[in-house]
Parts: C-alpha cells; sequence; structure tokens
C-alpha cells in the first residue's frame, strides 16, 4: 500500500481504540488506516490522546502542526528510529569545517537561485534576470562567511520577485515581500505555503539518517529543525512559488479568500482549505527523473535531495542542488 | 551481513547505519538467537515473503529458508552457509535447506567443505566495511528490486 499524508482540517478528537485509529468530530467517527498513513499535518483545533500518540509513535508517524493563521507551530517527531552515528559525524564536521559549512550554504542558495530562474522563464519574465544572476552568483562564489551567502541570496530573491511582480494579477503583486505579519494576499499565500513544505521536508528527513538540527545555510538553533529550512531553499520556487502563481491566476483563489486582521492578512479558512488541496494534488505528481530514468512523485524529490545530502557528507558525490527540469 | 552476497555497496551503506525503508530480507541472527533463545521452541520468522524457520531437532538445529526463485541462489547460499558458520562458531551443530516451492525443489545445505569459502566472505566484508566510503556501485539486474536503487543512482 502506497503511504499518504492525512490532513486534519477540521477540529476534533484523534484517539486510539485497540489497534485502531479515530478521527472523532460533531457528525462522525472515523476509522483511520494507520499503515497508510505517512505523516499527518493538523490545520484544526485537534485534541490528541496520548494513547494515539504513543501510537503513532509506534507507527513512526510524524505530526505536524499549524495554528489558527495556517502558519508552522511544530512537530511530534517521534524518537528516531533511524540512526547512524557515522552520519551524525559527518554532519557535524561539515557544520564545524569552515570550508565545508560554505560549500553547503553556497549550493542551497545557488539551486534556490537557478530554479528562480527557471520560474522566470517559465512566465515569461526573466528579463535580464540572468545577467544579474550571473553577477551575484560570482560574488555568491567569492563570499568568505554565511552572513555575505545570506546577503547575496537576499538581492537575488529582490531581482526574482521584481520581475515575478510582473506576472502576477493586479492585486496580487507581492511588492516586497513581508513575512511576519504577511502585508497583503500574495505575501500571505506565500508564507502559507513555504511553511507547509517546510513540514513536507522535514517528513522527508525524518525518513532518512540525517539528523534535521544540524545545519548549513541556516544556524542550526534558530529554529529546531533548520535542516529541513535548508533544503526548503532549493524547492520554495518549484514547489511553493509555482503554486502560489497557478491559484491567483487561474483565479482559484480570489480576494474573498483573504482577510485583514492584527496579524495582517490572512487565508481564510476556505482559502486554506482550497490551497492544501491543490498542494496535495501537486506533490503527488510524477515527473521522470532523468538520473533514476523512472517516474519519482514531486514529495520524492524531496526525499532524493536528501540522499544527495548524505552522499555529499560521506564524500560519496558532490551534492548538486535539484534545478526543475520539468 | 547476506549483503555481501548481493552487493558490496549495500554491505557498506547498510553496516554504516544507512538503512532503507522497505528492506526486508535482512534477518540478523546473532540478534535472532539472542532475544528468543532459540533452544526454547520451534521459531518461525516471517519477513515479507521470506521465512526462515529454526527447527530444533535433538541436537541439531536445522534452518529452512523458503525462497521465491532462484534468481539470487547464489547469495541464498552464502547466507546459509553464514548461519551455520555462525552457529559453529557458537559450538552450536546445524543444518540448512533452501525450499523452492514454486519450482518443487529443496536444496540441502551443509558447511563441509565450505568453511574456507566463508571465511574468505566474512574477511573481505570486513574489509569493505572497513572503507571510508561505499565501493561504487555496480548497475545490475539486482539494482532494479534494491531498496537502494534511488540512493545509489540518484
Ligand atoms: S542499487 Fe545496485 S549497486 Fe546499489 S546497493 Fe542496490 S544492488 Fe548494490
Amino acid at each position: 500500500m502506497r503511504k499518504r499524508s492525512l490532513t486534519l482540517f477540521s477540529d476534533g478528537n484523534l484517539l486510539r481504540r485497540e489497534n485502531t485509529l479515530y478521527f472523532e468530530n460533531a457528525n462522525d467517527k472515523k476509522p483511520l488506516a494507520v499503515e497508510g498513513i505517512y505523516d499527518i499535518y493538523i490545520y484544526g483545533h485537534v485534541n490528541i490522546s496520548s494513547q494515539a500518540l504513543h501510537f503513532l509513535a509506534q507507527k513512526g508517524i510524524a505530526v505536524h502542526f499549524f495554528n489558527h493563521y495556517g502558519y508552522y507551530d511544530g512537530s511530534f517527531y517521534p524518537r528516531e528510529t533511524l540512526h547512524s552515528g557515522n552520519l551524525v559525524i559527518k554532519q557535524a564536521e561539515h557544520y564545524l569545517d569552515p570550508e565545508k559549512r560554505l560549500k553547503l550554504a553556497k549550493l542551497f542558495v545557488k539551486g534556490s537561485a537557478l530554479n528562480m530562474g527557471r520560474n522566470l522563464m517559465r512566465w515569461g519574465v526573466a528579463d535580464g534576470f540572468a545577467g544579474e544572476l550571473e553577477k551575484l552568483l560570482g560574488e555568491l562564489g567569492e563570499a568568505r562567511k554565511i552572513t555575505e551567502v545570506m546577503n547575496v541570496e537576499a538581492r537575488i530573491r529582490e531581482e526574482y520577485y521584481s520581475r515575478w511582480d510582473e506576472h502576477l494579477p493586479e492585486g496580487f503583486r507581492i511588492v516586497k515581500r513581508t513575512r511576519m505579519p504577511p502585508e497583503n494576499e500574495m505575501n500571505a499565500l506565500i508564507s502559507f505555503l513555504n511553511s507547509r513544505l517546510y513540514a513536507t521536508v522535514l517528513s522527508e528527513l525524518y525518513n532518512t539518517q540525517l539528523t534535521p538540527t544540524v545545519s548549513y545555510l541556516h544556524e542550526p538553533g534558530e529554529r529546531r529543525f533548520s535542516l529541513a529550512l535548508d533544503l526548503s531553499e532549493v524547492f520554495k520556487p518549484v514547489i511553493a512559488d509555482r503554486i502560489a502563481t497557478r491559484l491567483v491566476k487561474q483565479g482559484v483563489i480570489k480576494k474573498e479568500h483573504f482577510r485583514g486582521e492584527l496579524n495582517g492578512v490572512l487565508l481564510t479558512k476556505e482559502g486554506m482549505r482550497l490551497v492544501l488541496e491543490h498542494y496535495n494534488t501537486e506533490l503527488a505528481k510524477s515527473v521522470k527523473h532523468p538520473g533514476l530514468k523512472q517516474n519519482v512523485t514531486k514529495q520524492r524529490l524531496v526525499r532524493l535531495e536528501a540522499y544527495k545530502l548524505i552522499k555529499h557528507l560521506l564524500g560519496v558525490k558532490e551534492y548538486e542542488p535539484l534545478v526543475a527540469w520539468f | 551481513m547476506n549483503y555481501l552476497f548481493i552487493c558490496p555497496t549495500k554491505l557498506w551503506y547498510f553496516s554504516h547505519g544507512i538503512t532503507m525503508e522497505g528492506e526486508n530480507e535482512w534477518v540478523d541472527l546473532g540478534r535472532f538467537l539472542h532475544e528468543r533463545r532459540y533452544a526454547d521452541e520451534e521459531k518461525e520468522v516471517l519477513i515479507e515473503r521470506i521465512k526462515i524457520d529454526f527447527i530444533r531437532k535433538g541436537d541439531t538445529i536445522e534452518i529452512h529458508e523458503v525462497k521465491l526463485g532462484k534468481s539470487m541462489e547464489r547469495a541464498h547460499e552464502m547466507q546459509a552457509l553464514y548461519y551455520l558458520y555462525y552457529l559453529k562458531r557458537l559450538g552450536i551443530k546445524a543444518k540448512a535447506a533452501l525450499h523452492y516451492p514454486k519450482l518443487n525443489e529443496t536444496k540441502e545445505i551443509t558447511l563441509d567443505g565450505h568453511e574456507e569459502e566463508v571465511e574468505k566472505a566474512v574477511q573481505f566484508a570486513r574489509v569493505v566495511k572497513s572503507l571510508p566510503a561505499p565501493p561504487e556501485p555496480v548497475k545490475s539486474k539486482k539494482c532494479k528490486k534494491c531498496a537502494y536503487y534511488e540512493l545509489c543512482w540518484v
């Protein structure tokens, strides 16, 4: 059976009776086939019994929680069962050695930048980007500190956002990327998707031997699972930005799917539901992988990225970030 | 251990803690014996479709393994030999049989005359495990079904 992600959007209780997991709300009590669950994403107000958590831990199912505004809150990351002392040491070594850390940090930024370029081409607004990018990637190569790497990244993003805006319909311009809180609709949409993507990456990391707390571009400890932030950089343009663009271009997400609050502009419940529906469909879509010569889902691409990182750390093959060929 | 007889790359990854979901062909004999106290009773380990029986008959242990096909016959034999070798070193008399129900065949295996072969293999495994990085993968028919396929070839 192919395991699937489970999204709980409504309010209710998650509980375990005997060897069955149930989701119960005002209307009914639904059994959930636990063997078929890959991970769980909780957006509603859900009470979880400790028995249910024990059960999920036993089955190695991670649970990701999102707050009232749809942003990532935290994860229930069951005690890791996949261990490799050898890999943990390599991960730490690549963090502690400044050269090795810089190399990986730069690769994440480079991958992200090239994917931004791919998007702009797709959207037909790549004017002048290639030239700017070449210059900025040159500077990236020269960077000697992580802060410098971050700096270059920020400038690449600026170039990217200004062009991306030309492709977006009036009323859904990013203008200036704002996060906490997002000041307009497009920013809210991007933040929401990035948040969900981060949790996807975390789930994939959970299923490998990588320790998600040791990271390279982001400072470990900046957030708990900072390696998921590193890998997310590569996938944000390919997954989150593309979905966001499609949703507003096709009019699936409209102005009415947002509300203004003290906390800035936010997606409504219905808006979130629609976005998640499209997100899940998108991640289940397959593309032909040129190296593996087989079809892999977009979600699986995240796992493959983790494998590439493992190989880099073990000294098998230098990491080359995914650049969307699709 | 039987990874060795399938693929050195896999052996290296596995012995360095890089395990894969969907891995099912592996039974750690030492752990099995330790946990189950083989001597107490007849035991059966069923892992997906591969079945291993440990049967105690008098002072001899019989290992029965049911295999689906012969495509990995050599690996199965080496694995059985390794079990026998391992048990012998623990001072336990044992013999093994590989069953191929689909082909209606059974192959009896004893350690006699194979000890040196197993020792060489164990030695080779030690060398592979001690390498700083996994040996280059070599693409073959078995890769298609291997749980390490993506890791090796991405
Ligand atoms: S994919 Fe092939 S080379 Fe890699 S571990 Fe499996 S059998 Fe060995």
